[in-house]
């Protein structure tokens, strides 16, 4: 230690040069843009690439719940949509607020199971009855009608995937509003098909599939797929039409459940009807 | 004694005020700056302590620094002046070393002498300044004629005046 500040002293002019010299470009550093901004770009691009390095990393573990979050935003800019909501274009005089009354509700749900190698394929999803689910809602996703909730409980539903047996869903020819029935033969999981379209009907591979809104469980005009293949069998009065679904059911992670705001008043006004006149 | 740290203290006054007010303006072909302040630091005398005129060697600069508003970097450039001028005093000593109160000045060591002495500090000076200007490695050689253009018209201008505030028969100043 002696000998150190021997050692100091010794060098004391070298010394006392370079505390003075340190100080000035301290100095200078600390009042001069541009000298500050060069200082600090150079520390800064080493600990910019570090940075990047761990946040390529966290990203990855923060993408669960991103992937949450924009789920969510899309169903809340999905209720904002001009199509989830009633449209009163009858002319009535009475104007009021019906015309933005909420038709449609969209709640983002996660697939917590799901299958499509069986005849009969289910989903099950992570919202429930206290999140406001009930039977006979709809499930689409971005990109294409998914099915209907059979049962739920407080947390969980199940969903009858449109890859069921027993589905069957209204749907229409976007092109020329012709309307069908859809239903799966329990084949092809990438395939349904459209029955029920009069042979007098021009049908073309490619035409689009969408929902007709009959069913009071899906919106109108949510895609379903595109015809690949219609044919016209000798004998018979339809079509028969296979319909290349736009979605893939094997790789489902978040869903929308659509619920019909106004489905029992529809329901109950259409029964009511049938009954008058059945008596 | 008294005498001697007034007329430096004096020189110092003038030579800043000269710096700051007249020369800072002065561009000559956009790439020239004369800094004849620095005439001050070598024409301070030989016996100054080493760290003492480290000391003056920052204040100069620090002086310089406040009217130009480059805080730190003439003083820098000062420092390392000082720093390296009592090791190139030694080194261009004459045969029989220096006087005890001698004063680097023109009269006294000739043009010849005083021009080795100067050129080298100068540029040394110079070149501190204009790279920590500058502060990036891009357009060195641009930078370097800058040193040895300003470099040179610093030196003219010091002998100028060295020839111009000393009398011929005083052999001090």
């Amino acid at each position: 230690m002696r000998l150190l500040f021997l050692l100091l002293w010794r060098n004391n002019f070298t010394l006392l040069f370079v505390i003075l010299e340190s100080f000035c470009i301290f100095l200078l550093v600390q009042n001069n843009k541009f000298q500050h901004a060069s200082v600090l770009n150079a520390t800064n691009n080493g600990v910019a690439k570090v940075m990047e390095g761990v946040s390529y990393v966290t990203d990855y573990i923060h993408l669960r719940d991103n992937n949450l979050i924009l789920a969510n935003e899309n169903a809340t800019l999905r209720n904002a949509l001009k199509q989830s909501q009633f449209v009163n274009d009858s002319n009535v005089v009475m104007i009021r607020d019906t015309i933005s009354k909420q038709l449609y509700s969209y709640t983002t749900a996660k697939v917590v199971n799901n299958s499509v190698s069986m005849r009969n394929n289910y989903l099950t999803l992570n919202k429930g009855s206290l999140d406001g689910i009930q039977p006979r809602n709809g499930v689409i996703t971005s990109s294409g009608v998914i099915g209907t909730v059979q049962q739920v409980s407080d947390h969980y539903c199940t969903v009858m995937s449109l890859l069921h047996t027993k589905s069957k869903l209204s749907a229409k020819l976007k092109k020329s509003n012709f309307f069908g029935s859809l239903v799966w033969d329990g084949e092809n999981p990438r395939e349904v098909l459209l029955k029920e379209i009069d042979k007098t009907v021009p049908v073309q591979k490619g035409d689009t599939v969408v929902t007709t809104g009959f069913s009071k469980r899906f919106p109108e005009n949510v895609m379903i797929g595109v015809v690949s293949e219609a044919q016209l069998n000798p004998g018979s009065n339809f079509h028969s039409i296979k319909v290349r679904l736009s979605t893939r059911f094997d790789n489902l992670s978040y869903v929308y459940i659509v619920q019909n705001l106004m489905r029992d008043e529809q329901q109950a006004l259409e029964d009511s009807t049938l009954s008058t006149n059945e008596e | 004694m008294i005498l001697d740290i007034l007329r430096i203290f004096l020189r110092f006054v003038v030579l800043i005020t000269i710096q700051v007010l007249l020369l800072n303006n002065v561009q000559l072909g956009g790439i020239i700056n004369p800094f004849l302040y620095v005439m001050f630091l070598l024409t301070l005398p030989i016996q100054v302590p080493r760290l003492l005129l480290l000391l003056i060697g920052l204040v100069t600069g620090l002086s310089v620094d406040m009217f130009q508003n480059t805080m730190g970097m003439h003083a820098s450039a000062c420092l390392v002046l000082c720093f390296f001028r009592p090791t190139w005093l030694k080194m261009i000593a004459p045969r029989d070393g220096y006087e005890t109160d001698a004063v680097p000045g023109i009269r006294k060591f000739g043009l010849q002498w005083f021009a080795a002495y100067s050129i080298v500090l100068i540029i040394l000076h110079h070149f501190v300044l204009f790279y920590i200007e500058l502060f990036r490695f891009s357009e060195f050689f641009t930078t370097f004629l800058r040193v040895i253009l300003s470099s040179i018209v610093t030196l003219l201008l010091i002998i100028i005046t060295q020839y111009l505030i000393t009398k011929p028969a005083d052999r001090n100043a």
